[in-house]
């Protein structure tokens, strides 16, 4: 009888050890409700209004959409968003688990040259884009590196061409990104269970046939976060252009998020900016909610 | 014990004395962070400090100003804008409409600032019939500034039509030079191509074109004449420009690695400050085909509402400051432009700036003084950054024709309107 009362009796410590969390929490809470979610909607808001200079709230429809969809300008960058993340995604996964099977042979050394293929993900992209500007510049950095070897008639000029200057883009995104994605496929080949490719080895499949069959099927989550985390990287590029190209030559290298800075901050056009901003968005959700929608469906599955 | 008193005295009078000198504190927002610019800057900083006010100085790095305004737009949004700040043009307008912007007519009149600047001026200067900013100088944007050595030792002539131009940049091409230094960034083309159309198409083409943004003379043949001198420029610049700050152009040209650069006459103070005499290590002349026009850029400071008495006070000080002689002489001498303050004794200047007066003063009643369209003097920030998209793009692609690039030009003005 006793025991029953001193359960049901709660101390007023115990309260307080309830309630911390809470409180711990509701100020981290308040501020994405706040800063994520409200200025969502507020640049939502905007982008309806006619504001220019600052912003205002004359609402203006749909006008600030259909001026972006006419600007020639939003038309390049939606396209080379395309480009640049398309190439972007496709190469680093591809590089990244070349590298990580490549170094999951147990080969010497591993540990050091982990390293040396992760280091780039350390760096800031702003690093990154004035490394690269400097080498791919043909004055300066490869291109004459090449000529002075005699090679006389080596150009390499894509960082000064505005049809092919998106691509250095590429070539930089790629060398900071792929390390990373070598270390997340890494981390799941080792996390398989090598008595499955024991069993596989000894009923005599071949190397090549165990990582197409039985390792690479079975990474499927790993390839999934890599993919989001790289399609995330290349919708919200927008540091390494600014230090590579700085959206030149002309605006050949304008990405959405950059195209968005120049009107809303420096142009002078917040409301055209906030409709630009709110197409990311729903750029980022199309991509989001498929995945989430299959994340969620398969744990109440399992 | 005596002895202590009066050193307790003399520590209490002194922080007394210390404490009346404080006088208020101004904020000053600017983009003047290149070599010349910086100094001269200083200037005003002395010169403000001397009558006891404390300067604060907020500068943000980029040629073009547009992080600064990115940087005065956030801070005067969140209600704590800088006392002054530099902006120029058709934007002190809408500073001004916003609601910003502090009335100087007190100060303006007790210093008589209406007699002292000329009209075209002062009518950027206010909004609404007030005074509320004060011009700090007047740049000529359409100069050539030329290395005679590439000249002699290519055997050309400096030019004074496109025609000459041209002649002389292949005679410079042939000798192993750069003929003309560029930096590939947006504003940067768009100021060639501004001392292009002036060139070409005169005065009058130009006010109607930039400044009434009239449709029949934005689509004229004249235009794609303008368009086709422009692109014809590329081919005399070096490879690495798409990307370059116009300082490091202009060092080019001071080094005697290119041997032009169409640039405003900012320029000069880049050449001051690498110790070259005008006239002999470097020349400068109207860019081509302009000689009877002037593209004007005035650099002012608008004044912002403070609410601290003590701090207006420093404002009101610094707005008197700036049109003083003293301060117009030795800013316009160290930043390589001439002072907006008129009938000043021009001895102590170069023959560039005397040159860039004679013009100022001639051409501002001929009509050929004209608003600086690639320096926000003419249009919004809107249409500007419009005429920017399409000059910049047209200049580095080759796939887009003259005739093209006239009716993208005409479209995005209408579309910006």
């Amino acid at each position: 009888m006793q025991v029953v009362i001193a359960k049901t009796k709660k101390k007023p410590l115990d309260f307080i050890a309830d309630q911390i969390p809470k409180l711990v929490l509701s100020p981290t809470i308040l501020m994405t409700i706040v800063f994520i979610y409200g200025y969502v909607i507020w640049t939502g808001v905007l982008s309806f209004t006619k504001s220019s200079f600052l912003p205002n709230y004359k609402f203006a429809g749909t006008l600030q959409y259909e001026k972006l969809f006419e600007n020639e300008r939003w038309g390049v960058a939606v396209d080379n968003l395309f480009i640049f993340g398309g190439l972007f995604i496709l190469i680093c996964l591809a590089l990244g688990i070349f590298m990580a099977i490549l170094l999951d042979q147990r080969i010497r050394a591993e540990g050091a040259i982990r390293t040396v293929f992760l280091y780039p993900m350390a760096l800031s992209f702003i690093v990154t884009g004035t490394a690269w500007k400097w080498i791919l510049n043909p004055g300066l950095g490869l291109e004459r590196l090449v000529k002075d070897m005699g090679f006389e008639n080596f150009t390499f000029d894509w960082l000064i061409n505005s049809d092919m200057a998106i691509y250095t883009l590429v070539i930089a995104a790629v060398w900071q990104s792929s390390g990373f994605v070598m270390a997340l496929f890494l981390a799941g080949l080792r996390s398989i269970d090598s008595s499955i490719i024991k069993a596989a080895q000894i009923d005599g499949a071949s190397l090549p046939k165990i990582y197409l069959r039985i390792i690479l099927p079975s990474l499927r989550p790993v390839f999934f976060s890599a993919f989001i985390i790289l399609c995330h990287i290349a919708i919200k590029s927008f540091d390494l252009v600014k230090a590579l190209t700085n959206g030149g030559p002309g605006y050949s290298t304008d990405l959405p998020a950059t195209f968005m800075y120049a009107f809303s901050f420096t142009r002078g056009q917040i409301g055209l900016g906030s409709a630009s901003a709110m197409m990311m968005l729903a750029g980022v959700l199309a991509i989001l909610i498929p995945y989430l929608y299959s994340e969620l469906r398969g744990t109440r599955n399992a | 014990m005596k002895k202590f008193k009066k050193s307790l005295l003399a520590i209490a009078a002194s922080s007394v004395m210390s404490l009346s000198a404080y006088a208020g504190e101004v904020e000053v927002l600017h983009w003047w962070t290149s070599g010349g610019e910086a100094k001269s800057v200083a200037v005003l900083k002395e010169l403000l400090e001397k009558q006891g006010h404390t300067w604060k100085d907020f500068a943000v790095a980029g040629g073009g100003g547009e992080s600064a305004m990115t940087v005065l737009k956030s801070r005067a949004v969140s209600g704590n804008p800088p006392s002054a700040a530099q902006i120029k043009g058709l934007d002190i307008q809408e500073w001004g409409e916003l609601g910003f912007l502090t009335d100087l007519d007190k100060v303006a009149e007790e210093n008589k600032w209406s007699s002292l600047m000329p009209e075209i001026v002062s009518k950027v200067m206010k909004y609404d019939d007030q005074y509320v900013a004060v011009p700090v100088n007047v740049h000529r944007v359409n100069w050539l500034w030329v290395n005679p050595e590439i000249f002699k030792k290519a055997g050309a002539k400096v030019p004074t039509t496109w025609a000459e131009f041209k002649e002389a940049a292949e005679k410079i091409k042939k000798a192993g030079f750069v003929p003309l230094a560029h930096g590939g960034q947006a504003w940067q083309d768009a100021t060639v191509f501004e001392s292009v159309a002036l060139g070409v198409g005169g005065p009058e083409f130009f006010r109607k074109a930039f400044v009434e943004h009239d449709m029949k003379t934005l689509q004229s043949d004249k235009m794609v004449e303008v368009f086709e001198v422009f692109k014809s420029l590329k081919q005399y610049m070096d490879k690495d420009a798409p990307g370059r700050d116009w300082n490091i152009a202009t060092s080019m040209v001071i080094k005697g690695e290119a041997a032009m650069q169409l640039m405003g006459d900012w320029a000069k103070g880049e050449f001051a400050a690498a110790g070259k005499k005008p006239g002999k290590d470097y020349l400068c002349v109207p860019a081509p085909g302009t000689q009877n026009s002037f593209t004007f850029n005035i650099d002012s400071f608008a004044m912002f509402n403070v609410k601290d008495p003590e701090n207006k006070k420093a404002q009101a000080a610094l707005a008197k400051t700036i049109l003083e002689p003293e301060f117009q002489e030795v800013f316009n001498l160290n930043k390589g432009s001439i002072p907006v303050r008129l009938g000043m004794n021009m001895e102590k200047f170069d023959s560039c700036a005397k040159d860039s007066m004679n013009s100022f003063v001639s051409t501002s009643k001929s009509g050929g003084l004209v608003p600086s369209m690639a320096h926000g003097m003419s249009t919004t920030s809107y249409i500007q950054g419009a005429i920017f998209d399409v000059v910049s793009n047209y200049f580095n692609s080759d796939k887009i024709t003259a005739k093209e690039a006239t009716q993208k030009l005409a479209k995005a003005v209408k579309a910006s309107i």
